[in-house]
């Protein structure tokens, strides 16, 4: 417990010392393609002339100097499950993305989608000792939560206070100064498996780079595909992922849930390869350039040529039409899409006072797939693209990087999570001699 | 249901030629490639294009390598300090030829000259205004320049001091005029006293600087003498003292420094105004006054005596003496 508490805090040191340098990138691990960004912090944010908050939504305080891609190798349901071609990857996305921005960049904020992600709300209440909630306080109450047996081999992601209650005041976002007797917090804790954590960890550390921060993807994608009312009032975001399908559910500009279902849109393309008989590759053009989920009387007659480099004639003459295509493609997206709705269900999704779903990610590109998920998930289901930031080149602006924004706007203003607190000196095995003044100060 | 026509028949998302038997025309391009000579050397498959591996990572040494390049210190010293290096180790490698560096300086110093010699800066004649003709000629004497010179070879500073540094020059200007001309402006001592020592008799001018030596004191009678040790450093005193006994005419002789302390204003007939050494003129005018009125001066006195200020004395001539002590004498003797 402790250790992650310490493991957490020199993150968030190395991310003080990335932004007095400067310049910090961000990794987004994907099953299909990694992306690294290079943002360079130049001051804090400015509004506007008329104090609007501008076309850049207020996210003013970094630029992107350095974009590169690359496809994946070695990442499998947003896991690491070869540790060297991962490292290779890492290596050939971040050498492209300083060469770009001609700087050498030692810290990194990493993001990834899979190893099991778990929720767990906790909550907790002390009552305050001289009326006054301070700093200490909500560390204090932040670490009487009790914590859930949730298992021998698994890290806590996340920890954010969600909402804060001081006597029978709810729904305080920042209650220091404030006066009451006791304060009550709520907690969201996610946890995730250690040893992806530590894989990818080890995986940064052989690239000589810095970890200055790591997040759930389904978490940081939220945070730049939604806009801030659905994150005010409440919306669940579904990054349709290469492995994974992730799902966050945000209210009040928090995150309550995370859940990965462990399908995404590299399962489509394997169906259609297996379906089609076409290398993995082929099966990937195909479902871009022709896919969809939705069968009309035209795509019959759409015939697509699905070729072959065997040398029979035959065979690489087939061609198969756009409705067969669409034939293998939407059981598998229908099923993602019911096993989504059955995480949403078991999250409580349907008691939100708001419903909306934004479907995002690079397999959300499919066509017709918004018409499909609103079959499935409900009514409100729109297709959602990342947040505008500074500098962003043209070809990052797609679906498929809105975790990559999303980790930039969490690296320019992260949420404070548990570990920004200081733990209460009670708690602290360590300090003695502190523990001694406070003795002193309690009973001179 | 549309009609099937034949936009829709054709067969769309065709991105790539065929494989298969059109393919082969494709292929058939790519001839050198086919038609590579079937001995070769074995490096070749390491050098060439055909050792290209499908895996684009970087090598870990090359990822460090690119690393280290793009770090901000690393990147100034290659801008900056690699060609700074470099010119310094050619500068170095060429000065190190004695023979070189020779020619370089022959070739900075001909630039040099060729502007230096240039007619605009070329110096033919010097003017010299407010001299004599025989200051002049002593100024063209000590300063010895053969015209025409550069200007940027005259150091007219130099050329001021020198010509300052002669006894009849009070002040001088030195300065290149355009046309090439250096005129040299000159205000000249006037002498105001003559001043007898054991060595000679000179000229000096009311500060007491010497002006020119004088062969007699018959050269010039319209300036009043003086005389004595460090009479010169005193002229001020003196010719107020002179201007004090105008009323005196042509009695007066000169005056004497005495002891470098104080001065004796002397007069025709061997007489002698030894004045005090403070407020010499007051004395002086003491004793006019009473000359004035009782004609001290007129009479047969050797000496007056100022230097006490509360007992003013006279000295008798010896002549005088004897007669006033026969006179009394006779006197007395009448008397008794």
């Amino acid at each position: 417990m402790t250790d992650i508490y310490q493991s957490q805090r020199a993150m968030r040191q190395m991310r003080r010392q990335a932004m007095q340098r400067g310049v910090v990138a961000i990794l987004d691990v994907g099953s299909s393609k990694i992306a690294c960004l290079v943002l360079r912090f130049d001051g804090t944010g400015r509004l506007s002339d008329d104090n609007s908050i501008g076309s850049m939504a207020g996210q003013t305080g970094f630029r992107v100097i350095g974009a590169a891609t690359t496809r994946s190798r070695g990442v499998q349901f947003g896991e690491v499950s070869a540790m060297q071609e991962t490292e290779r990857a890492i290596r050939t996305a971040l050498q492209a993305a300083q060469k770009m921005a001609e700087i050498r960049v030692d810290h990194v904020i990493a993001c990834f989608s899979g190893a099991n992600p778990r929720s767990y709300g906790l909550d907790a209440e002390v009552d305050l000792e001289d009326q006054l909630v301070t700093e200490a306080e909500i560390g204090r109450v932040l670490n009487a939560c009790e914590l859930p047996d949730y298992g021998t081999g698994r890290e806590v992601l996340h920890a954010q206070p969600v909402n804060f209650a001081l006597d029978n005041r709810s729904g305080l976002i920042d209650p220091r100064g404030q006066l009451g007797q006791t304060l009550a917090v709520d907690m969201h804790m996610l946890t995730v498996d250690a040893v992806a954590i530590q894989n990818i960890v080890h995986c940064i550390k052989r690239c000589d780079l810095e970890l200055a921060g790591i997040a759930n993807s389904a978490y940081v994608s939220g945070i730049s595909a939604l806009v801030e009312d659905e994150q005010e009032l409440g919306a669940a975001c579904i990054d349709m992922g290469g492995g994974t399908t992730s799902v966050s559910i945000f209210m009040k500009k928090h995150m309550i849930y995370a859940d990965c279902v462990r399908m995404g849109g590299d399962h489509v393309t394997s169906d259609i390869s297996m379906g089609l008989g076409v290398p993995t590759a082929v099966a990937e053009r195909i479902k871009t350039f022709s896919g969809g989920v939705h069968a009309t009387g035209a795509d019959d007659r759409d015939l697509i040529d699905i070729g072959g480099d065997t040398g029979d004639w035959e065979h690489d003459r087939r061609t198969v039409s756009r409705a067969e295509l669409i034939g293998i493609m939407r059981p598998r997206v229908e099923e993602i899409l019911e096993e989504v709705r059955a995480r949403l269900d078991a999250a409580g999704f349907d008691h939100m006072p708001s419903q909306q779903i934004v479907l995002t990610g690079g397999a959300s590109q499919v066509m017709g797939l918004d018409g499909l998920a609103s079959r499935i998930l409900g009514q409100r289901v729109r297709l959602g693209r990342p947040l505008r930031v500074h500098g962003l080149p043209q070809s990052a602006t797609g679906p498929g990087f809105s975790s990559a924004v999303g980790l930039c706007l969490f690296a320019a203003h992260p949420q404070d999570e548990w570990w920004d607190f200081e733990i209460p000196v009670d708690n602290y095995p360590g300090r003695s001699f502190t523990r001694a003044v406070k003795w002193f100060k309690d009973n001179w | 249901m549309q009609p099937v026509n034949d936009h829709h028949a054709l067969i769309a998302y065709r991105e790539k030629p065929l494989a298969g038997p059109d393919a082969e025309f494709d292929s058939a391009d790519a001839g050198p490639a086919a038609a590579e000579p079937r001995l070769r050397l074995k490096g070749r498959r390491l050098l060439g294009r055909g050792a290209r591996k499908a895996d684009p990572a970087p090598s870990r040494l090359s990822y460090r390598f690119q690393r280290w390049m793009l770090t901000p210190g690393i990147r100034l010293g290659l801008r900056i300090g690699v060609p700074f290096c470099l010119a310094l180790l050619a500068g170095g490698i060429f000065f190190a030829d004695q023979k070189r560096r020779d020619a370089l300086n022959i070739f900075v110093s001909d630039i040099r000259t060729s502007i230096q010699e240039r007619p605009e800066f070329m110096v033919n004649l010097m003017a010299v205004d407010g001299a004599g003709p025989g200051l002049s000629e002593d100024i063209r004497e000590v300063v010895p320049l053969d015209f025409p010179i550069s200007s940027f070879d005259l150091d007219v500073d130099q050329v001021r001091d020198t010509i300052s540094g002669l006894d009849p020059v009070k002040s001088a200007s030195v300065r290149i005029k355009p046309g090439g001309i250096l005129q040299v402006d000159v205000v000249e001592r006037q002498p105001v006293v003559v001043w007898r020592t054991q060595d000679g008799i000179e000229l000096l001018d009311e500060t007491g600087a010497h002006v020119a030596d004088l062969a007699s004191r018959a050269d010039r009678p319209d300036l009043p003498l003086i005389a004595g040790d460090g009479a010169d450093e005193h002229v001020g005193e003196a010719l107020a003292l002179m201007r004090a006994a105008r009323g005196l005419g042509d009695r007066v002789r000169g005056v004497v420094r005495i002891g470098d302390r104080r001065w004796d204003l002397v007069l025709d007939r061997r007489q002698r105004i030894m004045l005090p050494t403070e407020r010499p003129v007051q004395a002086l005018e003491r004793v006019l006054a009473v000359s004035e009125v009782q004609d001290l001066l007129e009479r047969d006195v050797a000496v007056v005596d100022m230097r006490l200020g509360m007992r003013p004395t006279i000295r008798m001539t010896e002549a005088a003496s004897e007669e006033w002590w026969s006179t009394r004498m006779t006197k007395t003797g009448n008397g008794q």
